[in-house]
């Protein structure tokens, strides 16, 4: 059994950005990760960041990574386990995880999950078949290892994933058919839409996908206009020729380990579906188990940061490590600021229902 | 298929290994996930469900879903969407829910 100061479940930028909080203050932390590599979602962007009001506006989300990777190597309080899936937290207060085929037990003091989300499916006739993908899948295949997904893509949603994997594919040479989106509006930033279509790249709103065609894999998607209740109009259907076809659709909380712990989750529309109550802290109702990023509510890359470090130093407060509390201060207001303003203010009415 | 040229990204040549899929013998990079050396070949159906035989591909890549299931190396229900390509693997579809028995 290995003891800790604080356990970290998920190495993504909420994950990462916690250790190094945590250690700055003293504690002693475990690093666990499931993938052979830190940074999570981190690493498949090659795009330039969107978001402006901080230190990474303007890198490439593999870059950043790599920036925290570097710091937490060097950091003697961190151990890091990749390759590692952290499979339960039990009531005496231990967790498991499976390492390279066997299964290591921790008994941390403190515990936070920053396992991040994971992609929405949406109902449509042979959603099920080989070519209908998750972007995030798309990404790792094609930004990772370098293997196309297909030859023609319908994606579908256009928000800021949507069309930044759009913009991803047709960089790397592969033909995007259209993006369709169920909303009457882009949900994503103009800049990029205006981009995507200048690359000849239609985006069609009010339409939604209906059937993907094929019987082993994709061949083909039916596509249609919708009535402002998403139904679709008669006579405005279209076949489109694709092999494959891109799910865009949004995040929801990858928030097991969570509900196993028996923390008290609530249905959040805004946040992308069940997360833990939490106080201004991040702690849950479960005493000693934190959370941060993605699965606190699916918002970006810069607010995971932040909750990390706001996670981190949290935990570390806890068992009487000795912190600075202007810096806690210094990050609840730049959440605060980055969350302002009508962007932010789905973000704010989902935690006002969940903070407690 | 395997992208060439990227204005972005570079992908390291890694080492080439030897796999084989269904008693044929394909080729692809040590350390990449099975399910993306299968796909560079043209291998889309990964498995097939349990109940209604519907064909399956991936759907995640991160090894959240269950889409991907195979029998590696005599081994049941395998995620090959993050399961390292090593060289020599033995890879096959899986029958239903998988054999633990079957293993040799
Ligand atoms: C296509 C795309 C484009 C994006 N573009 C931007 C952008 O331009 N700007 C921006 O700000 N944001 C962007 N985002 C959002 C941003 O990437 C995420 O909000 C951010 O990565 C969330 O961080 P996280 O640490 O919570 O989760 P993640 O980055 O998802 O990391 C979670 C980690 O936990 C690991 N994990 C999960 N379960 C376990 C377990 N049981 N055991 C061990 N490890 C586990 C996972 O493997 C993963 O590495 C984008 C997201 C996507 C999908
Ligand atoms: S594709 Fe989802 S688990 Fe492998």
């Amino acid at each position: 059994m290995r003891q800790t100061d604080l356990a970290i479940i998920g190495a993504g930028p909420a994950g990462l950005a916690a250790a190094l909080e945590a250690s700055r203050a003293g504690a002693r932390v475990i690093l666990l990760e499931r993938d052979d590599w830190l940074g999570g979602q981190l690493v498949k962007q090659t795009h330039q960041f969107f978001g402006s009001k901080n230190e990474f506006a303007g890198m490439r989300g593999v870059d950043i990574a790599t920036h925290f990777s570097e710091q937490i190597e060097k950091d003697e309080n961190i151990q890091v386990f990749t390759g590692a899936t952290a499979l339960g937290f039990y009531e005496d207060g231990v967790l498991t995880a499976a390492c390279a085929g066997r299964m290591i037990k921790i008994k941390p003091r403190t515990l936070l999950v920053a396992s991040g989300a994971m992609e929405k499916m949406i109902p449509f006739e042979n959603n099920d078949l080989p070519g209908v993908y998750g972007a995030g899948a798309v990404q790792t295949l094609m930004n990772v290892y370098g293997v196309a997904p297909g030859k023609k893509v319908l994606m579908v949603g256009a928000g800021n994933i949507g069309l930044i994997v759009s913009y991803q594919l047709i960089q790397a040479g592969i033909e995007v058919e259209a993006i369709i989106e169920g909303a009457s509006h882009v949900g994503g930033y103009w800049v990029h839409a205006s981009k995507i279509r200048r690359m000849g790249v239609p985006i069609l709103t009010n339409h939604t996908i209906l059937k993907a065609r094929g019987q082993e894999k994709v061949e083909g998607a039916l596509i249609t206009r919708i009535d402002e209740n998403w139904q679709p109009v008669p006579g405005e259907e279209r076949e489109v020729s694709v092999d494959t076809v891109c799910l865009a659709v949004g995040l929801s909380p990858l928030a097991e380990l969570l509900w196993q712990a028996g923390c008290e989750m609530e249905f959040s529309p805004q946040l992308g579906g069940y997360v833990p109550i939490r106080d201004s802290n991040l702690e849950t109702t479960e005493e000693g188990i934190y959370i941060a990023g993605d699965v606190a509510g699916i918002e970006e890359a810069t607010s995971a940061i932040l909750e990390g470090q706001l996670a981190g130093i949290s935990a570390a407060r806890k068992m009487d490590y000795r912190i600075e509390e202007e810096k806690v201060e210094e990050i609840k207001a730049n959440l605060e600021t980055l969350r302002a303003g009508p962007v932010g203010e789905h973000i704010r009415q989902g935690l006002a229902n969940v903070e407690r | 298929m395997r992208i060439k040229d990227h204005p972005i990204l570079s992908f390291p040549e890694g080492k080439t290994v030897e796999f084989s899929f269904e008693g044929k013998t394909f080729i692809g990079k040590e350390g990449e996930p099975i399910a993306a050396a299968l796909h560079d070949a043209g291998i889309r159906v990964l498995r097939h469900s349990p109940r209604h035989n519907r064909p399956r591909g991936f759907f995640c890549a991160i090894g959240n879903c269950s889409s991907c299931l195979m029998v590696v190396n005599g081994e049941p229900n395998v995620k090959v969407c993050v399961t390292p390509l090593r060289q020599g693997m033995k890879v096959e579809y899986q029958k239903g829910k998988g054999d633990i028995n079957a293993a040799d």
